[in-house]
């Protein structure tokens, strides 16, 4: 009994790749969910002292000062140039870049396509929470149909519009990419899920296998008008609906057991 | 320093930067300058060196900012065109105080304008074509042998400013063979460490971070007072300039670049109908050497400035005659190099004046 208490509440300790700096996220908003899994994981794989974390422009803009780890803010859209740049220049170091629906899939579209392509080994994390949360809830690539956002207040048509996009679906088709998985963190049994997807993110970097991003279905309840919980529900409800849920690419799981990785 | 070797313009300027100990290469092609770009994608596997041709100049300017910030030295080379796409991440550099080379080959403009050479993007380069507060030490080759030796210069500012720095080269530059001497290559491995600011991971010290970002004005304030600083040293101690036949002008020239080179015929030329011409070429177009061409100016009642644009560093030519001589202009736009004997007629009509 009192082990199992003792390690409970080493599983409750903020993990040390977080700076301890309280999160300037809204209720109900997933930013704070991911970062502390990519805490806990540069924790795991010990490194901390050897990762840069590429933070974008958005409502993330504030990441690197939220993580224990060295770190910069990439012009909007520009993190996987920046994240490029850094690893070909330091190849022994580990870059992850963390962005948002606006800055990876619409502003810096070319350059998310262009480093997957090549197989950049970074790991991108990517925030899909369907608005251009920092800047008010205006449309971003993401926005469903019918959804009513600061820019689309009819609400969003293919005709007027167009369609939302899917970045893992495109991944897909890109040679470079080592993992893709489009993951969810609203319920508590995503989170280990999503984790274990982040994981494989980062083993495609660290084996050497090539480009590895993960899209998390993510909440914006105050640009979407919702209280958190109506927020979760409408994740639930609709998102996963247009964003399906799963493993696009996965050239590491077959990388991992032929090195005997775990 | 080795023997004369005849090279072309863009490759001097490559193999200057790779024995300046520059590693890193990003670029995209475009004319006319590809021949750098070319140059450095088979010169870097060479020396162990990173070559990569970026997808645009957006993310060229990019990948230059996340190089120099792990601690790399690093360059493009790009034209007009490109160098307007790339004014967003020199802004962010600037700010972040992040060093890299940013060789500029400019062409005719505005728009897609053409191939020849161009002088008519100083305002872009010289004022700063990005938002913000911000300067960039700006050089201004007129031979090859300088083009080397700025160019080596150029890395060593950036790396001690902690600034963005732009080679300011024209399509005759960068076509033009000429025979150059080259320094001895310096081994990267012993530049001086940036291990006080890059991001070398955050081992056996504090995670720090480099931006140029701070939602609170006052914060930021004092991150664009620390430029404003490096600025006024970067004004105090790397103005460049040279003089040709100064010592008793009638009549005083200011040109750059290759237009330097063409002016200096257009001296002789006004020498030997007995007016005394001289010529004053600034190397550092920023930091722009007012000081000596205000004194210079007290010497003579005209001072004319020749130039491949409709009179961009006209204005700095002003700004330090301050009115004590006439300053007429003579230009050629969009890519028509001038001549020696046009710039020679066109001072006989102000001295006709
Ligand atoms: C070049 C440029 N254009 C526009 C902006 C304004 N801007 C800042 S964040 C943002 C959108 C952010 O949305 P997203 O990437 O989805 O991130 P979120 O805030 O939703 O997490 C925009 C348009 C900018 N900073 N720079
Ligand atoms: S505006 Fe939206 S994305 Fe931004 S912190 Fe708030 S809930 Fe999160
Ligand atoms: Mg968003």
């Amino acid at each position: 009994m009192g082990q199992e208490l003792q390690e409970s509440i080493v599983l409750a300790k903020m993990p040390k790749s977080l700076s301890g700096k309280e999160f300037t996220y809204c209720p109900g908003c997933h930013h704070g969910i991911v970062h502390r899994i990519i805490a806990e994981l540069i924790d795991e794989f010990q490194l901390r002292e050897k990762t840069v974390l590429v933070a974008p422009v958005g409502c993330s803009v504030f990441a690197y000062e939220f993580f224990d780890v060295d770190g910069t803010v990439a012009a909007h859209g520009r993190a996987l140039a920046v994240a490029t740049g850094m690893k070909r220049a330091r190849p022994d170091m580990f870059i992850i870049t963390y962005q948002g629906d606006g800055d990876l899939a619409a502003i810096g579209t070319a350059e998310t396509i262009h480093a997957a392509n090549r197989g950049e080994r970074v790991t991108t994390i990517f925030i899909n929470n369907a608005v251009y949360g920092m800047t008010g809830g205006q449309m971003a690539p993401t926005t469903l149909l019918g959804m009513k956002t600061t820019t689309s207040p009819y609400g969003r048509t293919p005709e007027r519009e167009g369609y939302p996009i899917h970045i893992m679906e495109i991944m897909k088709a890109l040679p470079g990419v080592a993992y893709a998985e489009r993951v969810k963190v609203s319920k508590p049994q995503d989170i280990p899920k999503a984790k274990m997807a982040i994981k494989k993110a980062f083993y495609a970097q660290l084996l050497d296998v090539g480009f590895g991003i993960v899209e998390v279905l993510s909440t914006c309840p105050t640009n979407w008008g919702m209280d958190p919980v109506e927020a979760q529900r409408w994740l639930e409800e609709n998102m996963t609906k247009e964003f399906p849920l799963g493993v696009y690419v996965d050239k590491v799981t077959e990388v991992m057991k032929e090195k005997g990785v775990k | 320093m080795g023997e004369k070797i005849m090279v072309k313009g863009t490759e001097a300027i490559g193999e200057a930067a790779i024995r300046a100990g520059c590693r890193v290469y990003f670029g995209y092609p475009i004319t006319p300058q590809s021949e750098l770009t070319e140059y450095m994608a088979r010169r870097m596997p060479q020396v162990g060196g990173v070559f990569l041709q970026a997808e645009s100049e957006v993310a060229t300017v990019n990948m230059m900012y996340g190089a120099s910030s792990v601690g790399a030295r690093v360059m493009t080379s790009t034209s007009s065109p490109g160098f307007s796409l790339m004014q967003e991440g020199i802004s962010y550099m600037a700010c972040a105080r992040l060093p890299g080379v940013f060789v500029d080959v400019v062409r005719g403009g505005p728009g897609l304008g053409d191939i020849q050479p161009s002088q008519g993007d100083y305002f872009q380069i010289v004022k700063g074509g990005g938002h913000g507060d911000y300067r960039l030490p700006v050089f201004s080759p007129s031979s090859l042998q300088e083009a080397v030796e700025l160019t080596i210069h150029a890395f060593d500012v950036a790396d001690k400013y902690r600034t963005p720095v732009v080679i300011f080269a024209d399509g005759m530059m960068g076509q033009m063979m000429e025979p150059v001497e080259f320094p001895d290559p310096i081994d990267p491995s012993t530049l001086p460490s940036k291990d006080d600011w890059a991001l070398t991971g955050a081992k056996g010290r504090k995670a720090r971070y480099v931006t140029s970002f701070d939602i609170d004005p006052y914060k930021l304030e004092k991150m664009n007072l620390v430029l404003q600083e490096t600025y006024k040293e970067i004004e105090k101690n790397e103005q460049k300039w040279e003089e040709f036949m100064t010592d008793d002008i009638e009549v005083l020239f200011v040109a750059h670049g290759t237009v330097g080179r063409i002016v200096k015929s257009a001296v002789k030329l006004a020498r030997q109908k007995g007016i005394k011409a001289g010529l004053f070429r600034p190397i550092s177009l920023y930091p722009f050497p007012y000081k000596r061409l205000s004194e210079l100016a007290e010497k003579v009642d005209i001072v004319m400035t020749v130039e491949m644009s409709s009179g961009q560093m006209l204005e700095d030519v002003r700004l330090a005659v301050e009115g004590k001589a006439e300053t007429p202009f003579y230009g050629r736009l969009a890519g028509v190099v001038p001549t020696p004997g046009e710039i020679l007629e066109a001072l006989m009509k102000e001295l006709r004046r």
